[in-house]
């Protein structure tokens, strides 16, 4: 056990994915010999080689169709794209061939792929470096859809991520890469160290994709969230003292919808929270999810907590998160309605 | 914005244009190729160059790619206008195995036909044929190795056929029928056979090429032998999916053949429009570096001599190699076109370069090793066999009568293990 940031957990997942299965690979724009522009990959090239750790050309669905290539041929690549902004390119590949291969073949064919793409706002980015475009993904069947919120389940996600012989796209909220983010820009940024969840064994081990997490219990109201959200659900439910039930989905697809259903049938009240743009987003499925399963235990409506339906504005970052203050106006209404 | 405020001349500020009053610029003009020749009129191939068989030098597997690159405006061609074998890229295969590549491409077009017309009689939603391209599938299937895998497109069914594989697995996928390894889930001719290393097709135009050269680089990386073929249609080279495969090709010096089959239509639109005007196909690759070859691909023994080169350039680590198969597509798109609405309906009569199955059938008797009676007997034999096993194929169903697979299949093989969203949704459905 040590304590790691996001991306030394995520570097240590792979590396030991790479000392564990000679199948697994991983490629990607500044991934090989710089080690990635946010350095998840430092040092790999060095200790695995370059037929192991290589930098890619700028296409992303070059890299996605060579991807799908290799995982017929056998490999288990990893494939790093430099931002979720920058996927599109890749879409066709993804759910065109890599999502629907296992299916189309009869399973004579599969996709063991991985897809790794920092995700999400908070650090400036305008609207090339923070989108949240998971709800793209969700919507395509055949994909799975993960997003960690911490080291420890950034490392054992991923090591379930390689291993599953399904496509798996594997969202990483940057903010969160070097320490919690509570969604106050103003306050003093934290180190990893601090958290609980920073404490990552050094070797192997998994946490399963489809099984959400309870990080707060609370019987006020359901928070549904991932990714950085949960750090704000979190500080939301202290700042307004709110008795809330904050749940890490930590899986989008397949969803731990036994986890969800328990916890609204217990509070009776579900607010949803996550940065992306609202309509049609990952909270539109929860709500109709909710109401599907939850209908005669819902207290009240229930609240989406979302980015707006613009795109990320440069120089409106906070306007745009929705930060603390908001999950806790939301929370308010789901108590009131 | 106002010009003198942004900095930034408007056409009318000062110093913009002194020299020619506006009338006298020349007007731009949109370049739209023109779509030659008209349904009603006579067929015109005046736009093919003609290059004589046997004329193009075969440069040593090992050369620098450069050196390949005239040869993306040439033609390489073996079989002459009298059925003779000239020059460096003749294969020189026994005249078994000619008989055999013979008897894959006629099989190849007895297939064809029968399947079109169950596509007509309602027993089958669709058929493509591959009339007049069959050398490109049987060609190059002989001369690669059995175990090297392919990326195809939905029309080199001869690939399947040449490595022997039955028919009545084909057919059956066609019927989606009970005996339907793919368990209807794919169009009529989006085959798919692991046992043949040949890659699930997709029906996305272009997405296999990149995919094929991931798999050579696979192979690379794992320091195998076997190297990947894929093939693009003329048309669909304007897809980014092309340009990642050559990039791709030429960074890793992927073992991998590039093939794309000219078959001067993509549906009604003529090559041209998919860039044939300014350049050949084969020459995209002089750009990214790559290994240039352009074949008459109605000649099986030329598409069999350039696909061996490119092959055992691959397999000695010298890179990869694009192929321009230059033929002409004899068939409609696919069951659903009328090619009368947009080309003379006898047009690939006329094709310069023949009817590639003719042509190898002559260069056999040329030599001795066949005759046109045997000929006859052949094609007589291969109706009777494509007959009888369409019967067997039917007996498992047809797509109008079924038997199918059962309606539960529908939900397996989205992932591996079916989530519990599936699951419900089956239950749902209430199967």
């Amino acid at each position: 056990m040590s304590a790691m940031s996001m991306v030394q957990a995520l570097n240590s997942a792979i590396d030991v994915m790479l000392d564990r299965d000679p199948d697994v690979v991983i490629f990607g724009e500044d991934v090989g010999f710089y080690g990635g522009v946010f350095r998840v990959t430092e040092g790999l090239q060095k200790k695995h080689g370059d037929h192991r750790v290589f930098d890619a050309p700028i296409a992303e669905g070059g890299m996605l169709g060579a991807a799908v290539g290799m995982g017929a041929y056998g490999l288990r690549p990893i494939v790093e794209i430099q931002f979720a902004d920058y996927i599109y390119p890749a879409t066709d590949q993804l759910i065109s061939a890599a999502a629907r291969l296992r299916y189309r073949s009869g399973g004579e064919f599969w996709a063991p792929i991985t897809v790794r793409a920092p995700c999400g706002g908070g650090i400036f980015g305008g609207q090339t470096h923070s989108q949240s475009v998971e709800a793209i993904f969700t919507h395509v069947c055949g994909l799975k859809t993960v997003i960690p919120s911490n080291p420890y389940d950034a490392k054992g996600l991923l090591i379930s991520a390689i291993e599953d012989d399904d496509p798996v796209v594997f969202f990483e909220p940057k903010r969160l890469y070097n320490g919690p983010f509570d969604g106050h820009p103003d306050r003093p940024s934290v180190p990893w160290t601090q958290h609980p969840q920073s404490e990552v064994p050094a070797g192997y081990y998994t946490v399963p994709l489809g099984q959400a997490a309870v990080v707060r219990p609370g019987d006020a109201v359901t928070v549904l969230a991932y990714g950085t959200m949960v750090h704000v659900a979190l500080a939301a439910a202290e700042e307004a003292e709110i008795d809330a039930e904050v749940i890490d989905l930590r899986t989008l697809l397949p969803l731990d919808i036994d986890t969800v259903v328990d916890s609204v049938k217990k509070t009776g009240r579900c607010v949803i929270a996550h940065e992306a743009t609202r309509t049609c987003g990952y909270g539109a499925e929860l709500a109709a999810l909710v109401q599907e399963h939850c209908f005669y235990h819902l207290e009240a409506p229930i609240v989406r907590v979302t980015g707006w339906d613009t795109p990320y504005p440069h120089i409106f970052e906070w306007e745009y998160f929705p930060g603390p203050q908001r999950v806790a106006e939301g929370m308010r209404r789901a108590l009131e309605g | 914005m106002d010009s003198e405020i942004s900095g930034i001349r408007s056409p009318s500020a000062p110093g913009s244009g002194d020299a020619e009053p506006e009338r006298d610029r020349p007007r731009l003009r949109l370049h739209v190729p023109k779509h030659v020749p008209e349904p009603d009129k006579p067929p015109d191939f005046s736009y093919v160059p003609r290059f004589a068989a046997g004329a193009v030098e075969r440069p040593d597997i090992g050369v620098p790619a450069q050196e390949t690159h005239p040869l993306a405006y040439q033609l390489i061609r073996v079989l002459d206008d009298e059925g003779a074998a000239v020059g460096a890229w003749d294969p020189k295969l026994s005249p078994d195995t000619l008989r055999r590549g013979l008897r894959a491409m006629m099989l190849t077009r007895a297939y064809d036909d029968r399947m079109f017309r169950q596509q007509r009689q309602g027993k089958i939603s669709f058929y493509m044929k591959c009339t007049g391209e069959e050398a490109i599938g049987v060609g190059q299937a002989f001369g690669l190795a059995p175990d090297d895998m392919l990326f195809a497109t939905y029309r080199q069914q001869g690939l399947l056929i040449a490595r022997d594989w039955p028919i009545l697995d084909m057919m059956c996928e066609c019927y989606s029928n009970s005996h339907d390894r793919l368990k209807g889930r794919q169009l009529p001719v989006l085959y798919s056979a692991r046992a043949a290393s040949f890659f699930s097709l997709a029906g996305n135009l272009g997405i296999q090429f990149p995919q094929a050269v991931g798999w050579a680089m696979a192979s690379a990386i794992k320091g195998d032998h076997r190297i990947a073929a894929s093939w693009i249609g003329e048309g669909s080279t304007a897809e980014p999916d092309f340009h990642h495969a050559l990039t791709f090709a030429s960074v890793y010096r992927a073992p991998v053949i590039l093939n794309v089959v000219n078959n001067q239509w993509a549906i009604s639109s003529h090559q041209e429009i998919a860039g044939g005007e300014a350049a050949t196909f084969a020459a995209r690759a002089i750009g990214f570096g790559l290994a240039s070859l352009r074949v008459d691909g109605n000649d099986f023994l030329a598409v069999c001599g350039a696909t061996q080169w490119a092959a055992e350039r691959a397999r000695n680590n010298h890179g990869a190699t694009l192929i321009e198969m230059f033929t002409y597509r004899a068939a409609p798109h696919s069951t659903s076109d009328d090619p009368t609405r947009y080309r003379p309906e006898d047009e690939w009569r006329t094709w310069p370069y023949g009817d590639p199955i003719e042509r190898l059938s002559k260069h056999l008797i040329r030599i001795g090793e066949w005759s046109p009676e045997r000929h006859t007997q052949l094609e007589a034999e291969l109706v009777d066999y494509v007959r009888e096993v369409g019967r067997e194929a039917e007996s498992y169903g047809t797509m109008q009568t079924g038997p199918h697979f059962s309606v539960r299949t529908m939900f397996e093989d989205v992932f591996k293990e079916m989530p519990w969203h599936l699951r419900r949704q089956r239950q749902e459905l209430g199967v």
